[in-house]
């Protein structure tokens, strides 16, 4: 048997490479599809395109697998993200809310509260939900999935009560900007994502905080015993990934300009936990790829789209979907590459 | 010797990335011998004992078990065969009870369902067998290192064994339990089991082997009768040089460091309900103060209060003059109090990270997250300390994992020394380390204390103890009994003082 050059078997050791080659064949199927899948056309000055599409339409699952990540890099997992953007969808809606008021033949559009003033409440309301979560994994020691399992289930009540049991519509045009708004040709939610990236990757690799997060996952216990305060790390961890969710909520709400306690955010936090495993990040916590996740967005709602222009009936899309996230998930099993590896090594010794 | 041997391996070689870790390894096994194998730390014994139990592949080189050719290809293909293992490291299910430990895998089976009764009965047998009564339908983790130890030794025992190999199986035994191991030992030589035993107490090794196996950086160097061998012969041939006896069994007393006037720390009357009973404690820096005591008798609870991983519910500490509570490690750490662990696995290394992020960890952790050593300086700082300290690999950026015990405790000790502390705290820092990097650590301690750093060291081997240790504090139940001079000091002494307090 060949061997492999080593640059290539370095390349395919990459942490990226697994998620990276999934990505391009997922894109290849789409275009085999659709050819004109890459084109992108400049339409009243906006960029259009499926590629475009897909990045616009990821970018909340994104930023949620960002904060995900950091979460169970620490061992930890966050099922409650979903219910978070519940309730600051709730929030946020409710406060801008607006009307569209004809004065003197001139259209102007009012809130009810100050939009800033919204959506800062809506991340704090947010924050809260991230302190919660926080609270009771790093200050009263509760397993992760049943700390956040208890906000998961009670927070879409709380959405409920703040949206009063009513879908709440937006009727104030400027908050549209955030989910369907376009600066220099690129839609604005990738602005955001962009910018939360950037904070992430300078806090990780410009401070110590990726060092603490991974050695706080691989073992707590060396980590406490080097003198660093892991409970307050982890419960920053939490409150991070639920301001990612607040975030999320903003561009959801806005881009479907309404908050649906119901539906908000449904099964997001399954998507970011998939997302965060496709990108190469270990449930068992350690050592952890912010690009991965967004790697593993992108698969995601790539493969959400295929199945679409595939014209999958959507009775049975959700089966496609498993069963093509149940193969990528089996060709990243290292234990399953080694057997392979071995049986390939084997034949093509007899050979 | 015209009896044929059981088992025989043959120009083994294996290497891995970047390491030849076993050159033309080999080893002879007799029916009802225990034989020793010896060497340093990364002389290859781990390796060619998991070469022999199927959990590595040979790249070359035979293996013949009662003459014929096999290749076992895991754990239980091995196991099938007669070849079992017991490792430093305990295997076992800490949630699981003692018996189901010691059974896992074959339950006898009834008609319907498990044979609890006949488990729990057996087990209790096979213990008592060890000479350890205790109650096996209680979960593992709520009894000692020590017992889980005899544990699992137990459940090799059980197994149809031809082959048992014990892997450092007496690092937390103390020595009545060791005894007791040896009996059990011997019983199974009588009935012609080969017994592998791989130590670094070199006591033991005389005690128990019949054949010593010396293995060198991953070579064969010889196979000895044990009654031929000395104990300087032995340690030479394992380091390849000519280790001085005078050094090795040199006192501290000739060691004239400035000694403080004031403590560094000094503990009044600390303790913790269901831990230490209070207890005074003087550090000076520029002294070794080492623990005596038994296995059980607080050592590592009087560290665990002095570096704030339990909270002392009595007393007071005062830290260079000044009263301070110390709650948790965190704060040990930002008064220069460092502290390395018994259980180097689980507490002290970060396993996936790799040595250079190891060593600036708890650096890192006093700087704070916001003053992050740039990456330069971490190397600078890791290759400064890897060749200071004689860390062997072949590069900084290597997980710690792979390190090799005496490894892995060097780069803990760097961990700490690159935070420039005022006090070191060793719990047991030698365990499972040869005697060449056991010297070099304590030749490190020494160094470090002469440089004005108040050490506690703690160890179970008392003649380590008293061989660092200007004074020594015993211990007995939990209870702080007296302190020697390291002068006055001998294991006499020390024992008669735990032994007298008794009567």
């Amino acid at each position: 048997m060949k061997r492999l050059p080593t640059t290539w078997r370095d390349l395919a050791r990459h942490p990226l490479f697994w998620p990276g080659v999934t990505l391009v064949l997922l894109c290849l199927v789409n275009v085999y599809f659709n050819r004109s899948f890459f084109a992108i056309e400049i339409k009243s000055g906006h960029l259009y395109g499926s590629v475009i599409d897909i990045l616009n339409r990821a970018a909340p699952l994104m930023l949620v697998a960002m904060g995900m990540t950091l979460v169970i890099a620490t061992r930890g997992i966050d099922i409650s993200v979903g219910a978070t953007v519940a309730i600051s969808g709730a929030v946020v809606a409710s406060l801008i809310g607006g009307s569209l008021i004809i004065q003197n033949g001139v259209q102007t559009y009012v809130s009810n509260v100050p939009m800033p003033l919204a959506i800062i409440a809506a991340l704090a309301v947010a924050l809260l939900c991230g302190l919660w979560n926080g609270l009771l994994v790093a200050g009263a020691g509760m397993q992760p999935i049943i700390a956040t399992l208890i906000l998961m289930v009670a927070g879409r009540g709380i959405a409920q009560l703040i949206t009063e049991g009513q879908i709440v519509t937006v009727y104030y045009e400027p908050f549209f900007i955030i989910g369907n708004g376009f600066l220099l040709g690129i839609p604005v939610s990738l602005y955001i994502v962009a910018l939360v990236l950037a904070i992430m990757l300078l806090l990780i690799h410009r401070t110590a905080l990726g060092l603490f997060i991974e050695s706080v996952g691989i073992n707590p216990v060396a980590a406490r015993f080097s003198g660093i305060s892991a409970r307050a790390l982890v419960f920053w961890v939490y409150a991070f990934c639920a301001l990612t969710a607040g975030i999320a909520a903003l561009i959801i709400t806005s881009n479907v300009k309404s908050a649906d306690g119901n539906n908000a955010g449904l099964l997001l936090e399954l998507d970011a936990i998939l997302a965060v495993t496709l990108g190469g990040t270990s449930l068992a916590g350690g050592r952890f790829s912010i690009m991965g996740s967004l790697l593993g967005s992108l698969i995601i709602q790539t493969l959400t789209y295929a199945i679409y222009s595939l014209g999958v009936p959507p009775e049975i899309n959700m089966v496609v979907k498993a069963l093509v996230v149940f193969g990528v998930c089996l060709i990243q099993s290292e234990a399953l590459r080694a057997m392979l590896g071995k049986h390939l090594f084997r034949t093509g010794e007899a050979a | 010797m015209t009896v044929e041997p059981i088992l025989v391996m043959q120009g083994i070689c294996k290497s891995f990335p970047g390491v030849n870790a076993l050159k033309n390894a080999q080893l002879r096994l007799f029916p009802g011998e225990v034989h020793a194998l010896m060497g340093q730390n990364g002389a290859g014994k781990s390796t060619l004992i998991k070469v022999l139990t199927g959990v590595e592949t040979p790249d070359a080189g035979e293996i013949r078990l009662n003459g014929q050719a096999i290749s076992p290809a895991c754990v239980g293909e091995a196991q099938k065969m007669g070849i079992t293992a017991v490792y430093q490291e305990i295997n076992l299910c800490p949630n699981l009870s003692v018996a189901e430990n010691i059974f896992i895998g074959r339950f006898p089976m009834r008609a319907i369902g498990i044979d609890w009764k006949t488990i729990e009965h057996q087990a209790a047998a096979e213990l008592a067998a060890l000479n350890i009564h205790i109650d096996v339908s209680l979960p593992l983790a709520s009894y000692p290192v020590a017992i889980q130890q005899m544990v699992a030794i137990a459940r090799a025992l059980t197994t149809e064994a031809q082959v048992l190999i014990l892997d450092e199986p007496t690092s937390s035994l103390d020595e009545g339990e060791v005894e007791r191991l040896f009996q059990a030992l011997r019983q199974l030589k009588q009935k012609g089991m080969a017994i592998v035993f791989i130590t670094h107490f070199l006591d033991q090794t005389y005690a128990i082997a019949d054949r010593i196996t010396v293995l060198r950086n991953g070579e064969f160097i010889g196979e000895y009768p044990a009654s031929t061998l000395s104990r300087l012969d032995l340690i030479n041939t394992m380091v390849g040089r000519e280790i001085n006896e005078a050094s090795y069994a040199a006192n501290s007393s000739a060691q004239a460091a400035s000694v403080a006037d004031k403590p560094y720390v000094s503990a009044r009357g600390l303790g913790s309900t269901g831990g230490m009973h209070p207890f005074d404690l003087d550090l000076y820096r520029g002294q070794v103060t080492g623990l005596g005591g038994l296995l059980g008798s607080g050592r590592t609870e009087t560290a665990r209060l002095l570096f704030g991983i339990d909270r002392a519910d009595s007393g007071t500490i005062r830290v260079d003059g000044h009263a301070v509570k110390l709650n948790s490690p965190r704060q040990a750490v930002r008064y220069g109090i460092a502290f390395c662990p018994e259980d180097r696995k689980n507490e002290g290394i970060v396993a996936d990270l790799s040595i250079r992020e190891n060593i600036i960890l708890a650096l890192q952790a006093r700087r704070g997250i916001f003053h992050y050593l740039p990456k330069r300086a971490q190397s600078a700082i890791a290759e400064q300390y890897i060749e200071q300290l004689g860390i062997r690999t072949s590069d900084a950026e290597k997980p710690i994992g792979q390190l090799s015990g005496g490894n892995q405790q060097k780069a803990l000790l760097a961990r700490w020394l690159a935070t420039d502390p005022k006090m070191l705290i060793l719990d047991e820092p030698t365990r499972g380390i040869d005697i060449a990097a056991k010297l070099e650590i304590m030749e490190l301690v020494k160094a470090q204390c002469k440089k004005g750093l108040a050490i506690l060291f703690i160890s179970s081997e008392m003649s380590e103890v008293l061989r660092v240790s200007d004074r020594i504090a015993v211990l007995r139940d939990r209870q702080k009994i007296g302190e020697i001079a390291g002068h006055d000091a001998d294991e006499q002494n020390v024992f008669r003082m735990i032994a007298g307090a008794e009567a």
